[in-house]
């Protein structure tokens, strides 16, 4: 049997929020950011963590890297809980475990030339300084930035944002870790880029074995460089399965909702309003039972009484009370 | 010249609301001038809604900015005119053209999320337009107010809110109220989606889509992304380095494409619809430096079809058959390009 490289167990991240005085007003004080989730990543499987804004995928993805910590429930890595890691086992972690941000020009300090944002993982994992230029150049000629020697001595402004995307891969890639976290890597880039960071952050993950996250509102982006995807809501799993599936024949109504939202090059494409109410999820006052059945349009009595939980339905997880009877 | 082998379409169609011709804007730096917008044609014909695509750069933005003529202090519209209901905008006296904004032109920023004033509840916002503007009385314009809710499908009850207190979505849809609200002939919408999630995107366009049916105005969108240019617009134009490349309805500009960059663009957006995940190919290369421009075509360096007459000499936009224009030496070859273009092979390995 192989071990999992991540495990999520009954993971929670509240946050807690606003002040006395709201308290009092009975306003809630506590965000559920991510609120009770489970799901297991095996060494080299790519996952997508898909939804939309305040879902809490991002929080997922910032749980797994350490720049948060679980406030309930477990996470695990490689076997030790994420948030116990201490001393040289977290300096360990932190090469291991890597996190691609949204903004490339948010991501690098513009005052660094291309050479000191590399340099400085290598610094902070006491790499021996004589092997910081071979390092760099080699992780630069990873993400296909042609002729690595050029880029040097540039400054982030210096670049475009494909390039400077390339350069923030490259140095999540430098310290050749076993896991990284993609969170909406091409959402700021031209679409006519967009194509190429896709095709190295692939590539790459092949090449490495890299087991990896891809967190994206898009699911034909995530499509296109994850075979699993994790659909979520309000802080929940709504749906777990193989992509191609989920793609094809959606089960949950948020999940169909997201698959005829999709974006498409295609000029012969359906005009249908979405299955799916208005308005956006508030995660501070999420309704009762499913969170989502305020915008669910199958949603029914049992649905505003208890959370759903998951079931297995063919080859996936779904948390949906249309299939209660199924069971 | 460009102008003297351009056959103007537009006699083939309705009476267009806003004609573009031969639309060049630099930007004066000192030394030298940087043509951000270079001899553009093109019509935005009425009650349609029209795309602008292409990379950062392009001058799209440029371009549409100068529809409202409000663009950066060292810009400057050098050559041609932008015939709107019959004025040319860029001849008209700055009192002229002050009237026609937010009357006849209304502009939705990029970002238009972020473009409402976090300090002022959205109504008094709405009033600056209604009441400074349109010279509405207080009950008029609460009256319109509360309408210009209904049509963008926020409850009226939220007038009175602060920004901070809208959703992303919410936002965008304030904008857009604030485009409408005097009841513009056309309304220029600079990435209007860019920075939403899927499914609001979806809602927004579809919202756009409504409004310019059920109140007959035109709009031009600016983007980059095809996909948004597939769902909404009835033409597209797209651009590339300052200069329009190709013009046509979305339908045969998508099926049939005639220049390269409209087929490359094409091949680097995942398609849901299609089978299996497909490699996606990127135009690799970047666009010229605006302020030094090749002397031949300007994507003849990304271009893999490109010959020396292409790298000698700049193509032209011309009419290939009604109502679709390119600017390519080889759109006659299109039907054997559009087949090898389909192949990752020949856009090169990587970007």
């Amino acid at each position: 049997m192989t071990t999992p490289l991540v495990e999520v167990e009954n993971a929670q991240l509240h946050y807690k929020v606003g002040s006395a005085v709201s308290a009092m007003f009975g306003l809630p004080s506590v965000v559920k950011a991510v609120d009770g989730i489970n799901f297991r990543l095996n060494k080299g499987e790519s996952v997508g963590l898909l939804g939309e804004s305040g879902c809490g995928k991002t929080s997922v993805g910032r749980l797994l890297v350490r720049l948060e910590e679980v406030t309930g429930g477990s996470a695990r890595f490689d076997g030790a809980e994420i948030a116990d890691l201490k001393g040289a086992e977290l300096r360990r972690f932190r090469s291991r475990s890597q996190m691609i941000f949204q903004n490339p020009f948010d991501a690098v300090n513009p005052r660094y030339s291309i050479k000191k944002t590399m340099a400085e993982p290598l610094g902070n994992a006491g790499i021996a300084k004589l092997e910081w230029h071979d390092r760099i150049i080699k992780a630069l000629e990873l993400v296909r930035l042609a002729e690595p020697e050029q880029y040097l001595d540039r400054f982030p402004h210096q670049l475009s944002g494909g390039q400077l995307q390339r350069v923030v891969m490259a140095r999540a890639l430098i310290l050749e870790p076993d896991f990284v976290v993609a969170d909406e890597p091409v959402s700021m880039l031209d679409v006519s880029v967009r194509a190429g960071v896709l095709n190295v952050f692939r590539d790459v993950r092949d090449k490495l074995g890299l087991t990896a996250i891809y967190i994206s509102h898009d699911l034909a982006l995530v499509r296109y460089v994850c075979e699993r995807t994790i659909v979520m809501y309000l802080g929940r799993i709504m749906e777990d399965g193989p992509t191609e599936n989920i793609v094809r024949d959606p089960l949950h109504p948020y999940t169909q909702a997201l698959v005829a939202a999709v974006p498409t090059p295609n000029a012969d494409q359906s005009h249908e309003p979405l299955p799916i109410g208005r308005g956006a999820p508030d995660p501070r006052n999420p309704p009762s039972g499913c969170v989502f059945r305020d915008r669910c349009p199958k949603a029914f009595a049992r649905c505003a009484v208890d959370v759903p939980l998951p079931q297995k339905i063919r080859n996936r997880d779904v948390a949906c009370h249309l299939f209660d009877e199924a069971m | 010249m460009k102008t003297s082998s351009f056959q103007s379409w537009a006699g083939n169609m309705n009476e267009p609301l806003l004609s573009v011709k031969d639309l060049s804007i630099a930007y004066q730096v000192p030394g030298l001038d940087v043509v951000a917008v270079s001899r553009a044609f093109f019509d935005v014909p009425k009650g349609a809604i029209v795309g602008l695509v292409g990379e950062s750069g392009c001058g799209k933005t440029t371009m549409a900015r100068a529809f409202t003529r409000i663009i950066a202090d060292n810009a400057k519209i050098t050559e041609g005119s932008m015939l709107f209901d019959g004025q040319d905008l860029a001849k008209l006296s700055e009192k002229a053209m002050n009237d026609l904004r937010w009357r006849d032109i209304a502009f939705v920023p990029q970002s238009a999320m972020n473009s409402l004033d976090p300090v002022y509840r959205v109504e008094y916002q709405l009033n600056e337009v209604l009441r400074g503007r349109g010279g509405l009385s207080r009950a008029q314009a609460r009256k319109r107010a509360v309408e210009l809710f209904e049509l963008v499908g926020i409850e009226a009850n939220r007038l009175r809110d602060f920004p901070h207190q809208f959703s992303g979505g919410m936002r965008q849809r304030v904008a857009i109220a604030l485009a409408l609200a005097l009841n513009p002939k056309l309304i220029v919408a600079d990435e209007p989606v860019t920075a939403l999630d899927v499914i609001v995107q979806r809602q927004i366009l579809d919202q756009m889509r409504d409004l310019q049916r059920d109140l007959g105005i035109s709009i031009i969108i600016v983007t980059h992304d095809i996909s948004v240019v597939a769902y909404i617009c009835d033409r597209t134009v797209v651009m590339y380095a300052g200069e329009v490349v190709e013009d046509c309805d979305t339908k045969t500009l998508l099926s049939a494409p005639l220049h390269p960059y409209t087929m490359g663009l094409k091949n680097a957006f995942p398609d849901i619809a299609s089978a299996g995940s497909g490699m996606l190919t990127p135009i690799s290369g970047a666009p010229p430096d605006l302020a030094r421009p090749p002397s031949g075509c300007r994507f003849a360096a990304r271009c893999p079809f490109a010959t020396d007459h292409c790298r000698a000499v700049s193509p032209t936009l011309r009419q290939f058959a009604a109502g679709h224009s390119v600017a390519c030496h080889r759109a006659d070859e299109a039907v054997v390009l559009r087949g090898k273009a389909e192949n990752p092979a020949t856009w090169g390995e990587m970007a």
